[in-house]
């Protein structure tokens, strides 16, 4: 009963949603390079999702596609998180490294990322995955530091005075108080970078690449007058992102059993 | 140097140091023994420096000059062999681990096994009258069932020295009162030494076997006033005698505040 009150009302919003598109673009007659109905976006969806790999453009399949596509999303994701952390407690430890470093995660991290993505083609190979993967761990990087070192500063004073009236060493105030203080700021920082790290990608595709991907089949498609192809992979790519994002709620609901709500 | 006394500060002085905006002597030679078994409150007005003295005690900072000993060794080395508990007035306690685990920190780090730990906890809990609360998230108590908690968990390692920076503070009267009779009923089982620090001229006399009166900042010892009022029992609150104590604080704390 509960559990029916939480689902229903995004189902019935999203059946109104499609059902108005549905309808809208048939009553209004709008055509298809403007925006398809739904129901031709899912007959597209299910024509191509085998499709023919490495067929002609346009022929690509989009379970293909999908696969590469979230492939490079998902590696430069754990990549780009790992680094994030990993360097977040480094400064935090060495405080005069960091304080050296902050300067320059600013100015980096004030330049749009996405406008790199030609420069990594260049320096790995436009062919080369680690061209599209450099672009999202760029991407999946900042958010990650940034929130993860604002969060292991966030610990109350109180607390690392207690610890230090234990005798523990930084080390393992670190671990005991500075950490569990972090996570709910590295968990936001993920909900943040999971979807994003499909945008970038995707973009990362856009600037050229292998065909069998879902940046090229989304342009090629469109270039075709084929919209209804361009939009199911769309769908294809948030499916993707809905996907990494449900991935860090499971995250968030196990790394922080004191904040689940019983 | 060494002696009976479970803490002897000698001269210390302490001047923070505020970079460009300059220094803030926050206290100035303060010669102070507490004994063994010994209840003192440190009492003074706001900004006085009396969270700056027991931080000194417990080497959570360092005085710019003086000494500092803890059952004659220095702080520094009391502090690294674990002789002292302290509670602050937030509780303090870690969000992410459960009322049990709270307590049961310091004996981690002590490195206590795992079923030591278990049965001191329990019986910690049992003393503040939380067992069935055991594994609860702080979040899910009120604040002054956390405040238990942040004592117990001062009390788990049964140090000889308890150090508290107004643990009662956040607290309602009655709540309170009980808390003071509670930790007086403690300290007597475990014959701890305690150094309180207290905004209540109420609290100082009831508890207290000795109540220092501190001066404006820079703080110095302006009056230390001895307290005698036998076993406490909820009903001092109403002695005579304890009237007269809390008068006598009251005036040293007023005559204090005029000499400023
Ligand atoms: N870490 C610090 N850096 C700089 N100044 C400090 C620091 N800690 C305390 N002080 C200063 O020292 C003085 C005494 O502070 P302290 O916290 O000991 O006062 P207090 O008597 O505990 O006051 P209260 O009753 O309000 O808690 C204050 O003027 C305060 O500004
Ligand atoms: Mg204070």
């Amino acid at each position: 009963m509960n559990r029916l009150r939480h689902v229903a009302p995004p189902v019935i919003v999203g059946v109104v949603f499609f059902a108005l598109w549905e309808g809208l673009v048939k009553a209004l007659e709008i055509r298809e390079f403007l925006l398809p109905p739904p129901s031709s976006i899912w007959t597209a969806l299910i024509e191509q999702w085998g499709g023919v790999e490495g067929g002609t453009l346009g022929t690509v399949a989009l379970r293909v596609a999908g696969r590469n596509t979230a492939g490079i999303a998902i590696s430069g994701l754990v990549i780009g998180v790992l680094a994030g952390a990993w360097l977040a407690l480094i400064i935090t430890r060495f405080r005069r490294f960091g304080e050296s470093l902050t300067p320059f995660a600013i100015a980096i991290n004030a330049t749009p990322i996405i406008a790199l993505a030609p420069i990594f083609n260049a320096w790995f190979g436009i062919t080369d995955v680690r061209s599209n993967q450099a672009v999202v761990i760029a991407v999946v990087f900042f958010p990650v530091f940034i929130n993860t070192a604002k969060g292991l500063s966030q610990a109350h004073p109180n607390q690392i005075e207690l610890m230090r009236s234990y005798g523990a060493s930084e080390f393992t105030i670190l671990r005991r108080v500075q950490i569990p203080t972090a996570l709910p700021f590295f968990v936001t920082s993920l909900k943040i970078a999971a979807p994003f790290s499909v945008i970038a990608a995707i973009v990362a595709e856009y600037f050229g690449g292998p065909q069998s991907r879902l940046g090229p089949v989304i342009t090629q498609n469109a270039s075709f007058a084929r919209y209804d192809v361009a939009w199911a992979a769309i769908v294809v790519a948030s499916g993707i992102g809905l996907g990494l994002f449900a991935l860090a709620l499971a995250a968030e609901y196990l790394l922080m059993p004191w904040r689940r709500r019983s | 140097m060494t002696g009976d006394a479970a803490v002897r500060v000698r001269s210390v002085e302490k001047t923070f140091n505020l970079g460009k905006v300059g220094e803030v002597a926050a206290i100035r030679s303060v010669d102070l023994d507490v004994a063994p078994g010994e209840f003192v409150s440190l009492i003074g007005p706001s900004g006085c420096g009396k969270s700056t003295l027991l931080r000194l005690i417990a080497d959570l900072i360092e005085p710019s000059s003086g000494t500092i000993e803890v059952f004659g060794k220095p702080a520094a080395q009391a502090r690294l062999d674990q002789d002292y508990g302290m509670a602050f007035q937030r509780s303090g306690l870690f969000d992410w681990r459960k009322i049990a685990a709270n307590i049961e920190l310091p004996l981690e780090l002590m490195g206590w096994t795992k079923e030591k730990r278990r049965q001191r906890s329990a019986e910690m809990l049992r003393l503040v009258k939380l067992d069935e609360f055991a594994d609860h998230y702080p979040q899910q108590l009120s604040g002054g069932m956390q405040q238990r908690v942040a004592i117990a968990r001062a009390l788990s390692f049964k140090p000889q020295l308890l150090l508290m920076d107004e643990p009662f503070g956040a607290l309602d009267e009655m709540t309170r009162e009980h808390m003071q009779s509670e930790l007086i009923s403690i300290k007597t089982e475990l014959d701890t030494t305690v150094v309180f620090v207290t905004h209540s001229i109420a609290e100082a006399a009831f508890m207290s076997d000795r109540v220092v009166v501190l001066s404006p900042r820079p703080g110095e010892i302006h009056e230390i006033i001895d307290v005698d009022l036998g076993t406490r029992v909820p009903d001092t609150r109403e002695d005579p005698e304890f009237f007269k104590k809390a008068t006598e604080i009251r005036e040293s704390l007023r005559s204090v505040k005029a000499a400023e």
